[in-house]
């Protein structure tokens, strides 16, 4: 339906054919909700600007300046977009408050790419009473794909448990009688990885696991762990963590002259921001499994859809650091938004918001990898499902494999 | 270093200004009918939003009362409200979640358990005071997120991923006798009764007998031994009722948000309720009101100026009012009286 | 018993950077008497400073000198532009003076440098320390300059006028005045010293734990658990305390069954203030008495 992988020109060009086609009818069909008229779509979100997660509140200056530049360019099917950003400081409670001003107060269409998952879940509810679409929620809990009991919530990014169970597939075949320790974060987004390891490692794979390890944000270094992790002569260090902690936890592999075989998942896989810091050479052979690209690997240095992230950057937001794993992230999940809304035309209501957004078939984005595609359907709200193992040698990641779902046997 | 130095001369002099103008007996008066007239009256004019908004106010003021309690009548220092304020909270909702116990039914148990953890915790911090009290409690406040989520208790508190909670309707007997309530306008009502029930209840406990020994503790706890007080109960008893107090406050904050998780109480929020507490002015009740509007509003003023820096906006907000009013809320009101109380004079 | 050595060297090395924060915690309690809670976010601030000293590519041995007088200077100014003119307000005001320094110093420190982890060079290398594989040169680098600034304090408290006037000005200021000591400027004297001290433990933690805005969040935490378990009177009990809790939180999270490794925090702090209900001047500490 959509090829975002070609140049603006093209998915421009493609825009104004598909709205040539449905003009007819769709002037006679302009269907609004609140929070959508002839000229705007106000759109909602929620970020961690301040507090404990304050390094996530890029993510909304990024689509921001997207949406910006969305506008500067004529908008959608006409219309200019609002985004209206509130800042949780990653409290529940907040969030509540400001899910309820957005819909409420500045009456917005829908809340987009709400950051956290103690966040969304603690809205999820009043979202769906409300019959207010919760669309593409930034987090990468499992819960979010869960059509039947939440229509109106729909998660974006590859989650957790298909994550974990990817990592699984591959030790079984790589290693099936190695001895494995993890190190997992103590929160929501540790223990859903761990689950997913664990269901994909199954009965046999239990006996593997030798140690199961959990630390605290709070910690300032995660050393002792990883001591007590090499201590159980364990040949297998999977590394469930998020950037601070997975350099940490490189580095330090490194520094005791442990050479297990390691696995480093996604949220801290990036170059820039991850594999530089805690140095290159100890970071070689890591194994980790990426759906986006990183724009600070090198191999992408001549891609089209990077220098088009690049131009975006310089012309929107000289500020950003493109080094951030983030600032891809809402590059990528404003773009899908912006996708979406091309394609609801001129019914901008609630209901076809969701509808569109669960009719999502084979879309490329340019800032994800070949291969890697977004699909919903009306009982499949989870748009990316599948990533692609990759390893780490010299200063970049090495793609290997076929691009892999994370559902068991399917 | 305890808090007695820094609260006497205020509250003497408070005393002093009470006691020359006789006239400012009734201005206070006037102005809590006034303020009881408009947190009755106003939400009937406005939008669920802002009810929420206010019947959060409201829950937050209840919590700084209790740690007024505390620091302004009897000198302990807390940083640690937050972990009993979890305590309600989770209290409540594996109550009515687990237990399918009627969520009013929650108030009274949230507020005796953190009674008897505040006093359990009183305890040991009775040999503790100043700083040693705020690391005390500070640990409290650290710890106890990393509590919630331990394993052992996840089918009761959901773990991390915490509980979703049923928020309650409006009783029935309200439609039979044809008035239509929203659900966020029935707790409003419904914590305005508790909070109004906590502060009177308040009030005369500082003004009864026990109230007046532990400020003779918050003032001079050798010389207060030395008229013969019980230090020790009526420290622990102090650490006791704020704990309790400010359990019923967490349980209608679970209520109202009908969400608990371990991210929901963490040191940020300890912080918050001890700035709440400065800037309402320490030991004078009704600046928890003022205190609890700061909690609520100026992180949204900070971040309407600017996100990147809304830290650092909320910081210099926080410094000018201080720079300002050191004694918060409770000095703007004691100059206003001071005004009036002139102008009434020169008429 | 490997597993038990490694865990004790492992929780040195930890203990390092506890002992290194609770240095600079002692110093500003030595000058203000009580704890300053944007301590940390000053050392985080001091140590971006350096980063950025190193990125216009000026030398590591010039950086340090450097950024130790500009934080000198910080220390000072914060003191004399925000705490003095509070004076004599309570001491709630001005804790809560320090959560709004934290908030800003934060918040800035976001925008300028962003929130990434930043690599910070180490002048000792990372190779092992005398062939154990636990302590790196660097993390012994780090025990020995906290060694050395403990001497330096020592010598400075106990044998120049200005360090004992120094102590005089926070003990009784009013007695301190009246031998003619500047009270204020001796406040003043103690930020400074303070900031430079949590500058330079800024710059011994940041090549382990990585630079970033919240580096210093859980380090201050523990850098106050052990000043106050040692004793915030004593500079020598708050390294000590640094050690203790390092190691018997590694202890803690490896030996207790269960529920150890969860609440190894939790833990640790439960006992260091089981040990001030017994000792309440910490284990290296002096206790006052109090008159009425």
């Amino acid at each position: 339906m959509f090829s975002f992988s070609k140049t603006r020109i093209a998915a421009i060009s493609t825009a104004v054919i598909t709205f040539a086609m449905t003009g007819g009818n769709a002037i006679a069909q302009k269907k609004y909700d609140t929070g959508a008229t002839d000229t705007e779509i106000k759109i909602g979100n929620i970020m961690p600007y301040s507090g404990p997660a304050s390094a996530y509140g890029v993510i909304g200056k990024i689509q921001e300046a997207y949406f910006n530049k969305v506008n500067a360019e004529g908008g959608i099917n006409g219309r200019k977009i609002k985004f209206i950003s509130y800042d949780d400081g990653y409290s529940p409670p907040k969030a509540v408050e400001q899910a309820r001003k957005l819909v409420e107060s500045d009456e917005v269409l829908f809340v987009f790419n709400p950051l956290g998952t103690p966040s969304n879940s603690a809205i999820q509810k009043y979202m769906n009473a409300k019959k207010v679409p919760q669309l593409f929620v930034a987090t990468g809990a499992t819960k979010w794909n869960d059509p039947k009991d939440f229509p109106w919530t729909m998660g974006w990014q590859p989650n957790y448990q298909s994550e974990g169970r990817i990592y699984a597939k591959y030790l079984m075949t790589e290693k099936p009688n190695g001895k494995i320790a993890i190190l997992y974060q103590n929160d929501d987004f540790g223990k859903d990885l761990l689950k997913g390891l664990k269901d994909g490692l199954g009965a046999k794979g239990a006996s593997m696991i030798v140690l199961e390890e959990s630390y605290e944000v709070s910690e300032p270094t995660i050393d002792s762990h990883i001591v007590k992790a090499k201590a159980t002569g364990a040949d297998i260090f999977v590394s469930v963590t998020t950037p601070k902690f997975g350099a940490q936890s490189i580095k330090k592999v490194a520094e005791i002259g442990w050479k297990p075989l390691f696995i480093l998942n996604n949220v801290a896989a990036s170059i820039g921001s991850v594999m530089k810091p805690a140095g290159f050479e100890n970071g070689q052979d890591i194994i980790s499994a990426n759906y986006a690209k990183d724009p600070t690997d090198p191999q992408w240095a001549n891609d089209q859809g990077i220098k088009n992230f690049d131009a975006f950057l310089q012309k929107y937001i000289p500020e950003a650091n493109r080094t951030d794993g983030s600032v891809m992230f809402g590059y990528n999940t404003a773009q899908t938004m912006a996708l979406v809304l091309k394609a609801a035309g001129d019914n901008l209501t609630r209901d076809n918001m969701m509808k569109q957004a669960a009719n999502l078939k084979d879309v490329q984005l340019e800032g994800l990898l070949p291969g890697i595609k977004l699909n919903t359907s009306a009982t499949d709200f989870a748009p990316i499902e599948q990533l692609q193992l990759m390893k780490f040698k010299g200063d970049k990641w090495e793609l290997f494999g076929d691009v892999l779902s994370g559902e068991l046997g399917g | 270093m305890t808090t007695a130095h820094e609260t006497a001369p205020a509250a003497t002099a408070s005393k002093k200004a009470a006691a020359a103008a006789a006239p400012s007996m009734n201005i206070a008066r006037v102005a809590s009918l006034i303020t009881l007239a408009l947190l009755l009256l106003v939400p009937l004019f406005l939008k669920n939003f802002y009810i929420f908004q206010m019947t959060q106010w409201l829950i937050y003021a209840i919590a700084l009362l209790a740690l007024n309690i505390l620091t302004g009548g009897s000198g302990q220092f807390s940083l640690g409200q937050s972990a009993f304020y979890a305590v309600g909270a989770y209290t409540a909702a594996v109550m009515m979640e687990i237990l399918g116990v009627n969520y009013a039914l929650t108030l009274p148990v949230a507020g005796l358990i953190c009674f008897v953890f505040g006093f359990l915790f009183g305890l040991p911090a009775l040999r503790l005071s100043g700083v040693y009290l705020a690391l005390a409690t500070f640990a409290l406040a650290v710890a106890m997120p990393q509590v919630l989520k331990l394993h052992f208790f996840e089918s009761w508190t959901g773990g991390v991923q915490g509980l979703v909670i049923i928020k309650p309707d409006p009783p029935e007997f309200l439609k039979t006798i044809g008035l239509k309530v929203s659900q966020d306008m029935w707790l409003y009502y419904f914590t305005l009764v508790v909070g109004i029930g906590i502060y009177i209840a308040s009030v005369n406990l500082l003004a009864s007998r026990s109230g007046r020994a532990m400020m003779a503790i918050r003032d001079n706890q050798i010389a207060a031994s030395a008229m013969g007080i019980d230090v020790p109960l009526y420290k622990t008893l102090a650490f006791g009722i704020s704990a309790g107090i400010t359990g019923v406050a967490g349980a209608l904050g679970a209520i109202a948000v009908a969400f608990v998780a371990p991210d929901s109480y963490t040191i940020q929020l300890a912080i918050a309720l001890f700035l709440g507490m400065v800037i309402g002015g320490v030991g004078w009740l009704p600046g928890s009101l003022a205190g609890a509007a700061f909690i609520v509003f100026v992180p949204n003023i900070a971040e309407s100026i600017s996100k990147g820096l809304s830290g650092a906006i909320f910081g210099i907000i926080l410094i000018v009012i201080i720079f300002l009013v050191p004694h918060g809320a409770r000095q703007v009101a004691y100059m206003a009286q001071h005004l009036i109380g002139k102008i009434g004079k020169s008429s | 018993m490997e597993l038990f050595i490694n865990q004790v060297l492992a929780g040195i090395s930890t203990g390092a950077i506890y002992a290194c924060m609770a240095l600079a915690v002692v110093m500003i309690y030595q000058a203000i008497d009580h704890l300053n809670f944007a301590q940390g976010e000053m050392a985080m601030f001091s140590t971006f400073i350096a980063y950025q000293l190193l990125q216009w590519g000026i030398p590591y041995w010039w950086t340090f000198p450097l950024t130790l007088i500009i934080s000198f200077a910080g220390g000072i100014a914060i003191e004399r532009a925000l705490f003095k003119p509070l004076g004599n307000a309570p001491v709630l005001v001005h804790v809560a003076g320090f959560i709004a320094l934290f908030a800003i110093l934060n918040s800035v420190a976001g925008l300028t440098w962003d929130w990434t982890i930043k690599q910070f060079p180490t002048p000792f290398g990372n190779a092992p320390f005398l062939g154990s594989q636990l302590i790196s040169t660097h993390q012994a680098g780090m025990i020995g300059i906290t060694f050395i600034l403990l001497i330096l304090l020592f010598v400075f408290f106990r044998f120049t006028r200005v360090g004992l006037a120094m102590r005089a000005a926070a003990a009784l200021p009013e007695s301190a005045k009246l031998v003619g000591i500047n009270v204020s400027w001796m406040i003043a004297l103690g930020w400074g010293m303070a900031s430079g001290i949590g500058a330079i433990a800024g710059i011994l933690i940041a090549p382990v734990v990585f630079l970033e805005p919240n580096m210093m969040g859980g380090v201050l935490v523990y850098g106050f658990a052990s000043a106050v378990l040692g004793g915030l009177t004593s500079p020598f009990g708050a390294v000590m305390g640094g050690f203790l809790v390092g190691v018997f939180e590694n202890l803690v999270g490896t030996y207790i069954p269960g529920v150890g490794n969860e609440l190894k925090l939790p833990i640790a702090l439960a006992l260091i203030i089981t040990v001030l209900v017994l000792r309440p001047g910490g284990l290296f500490g002096r206790t006052f008495v109090q008159r009425v």
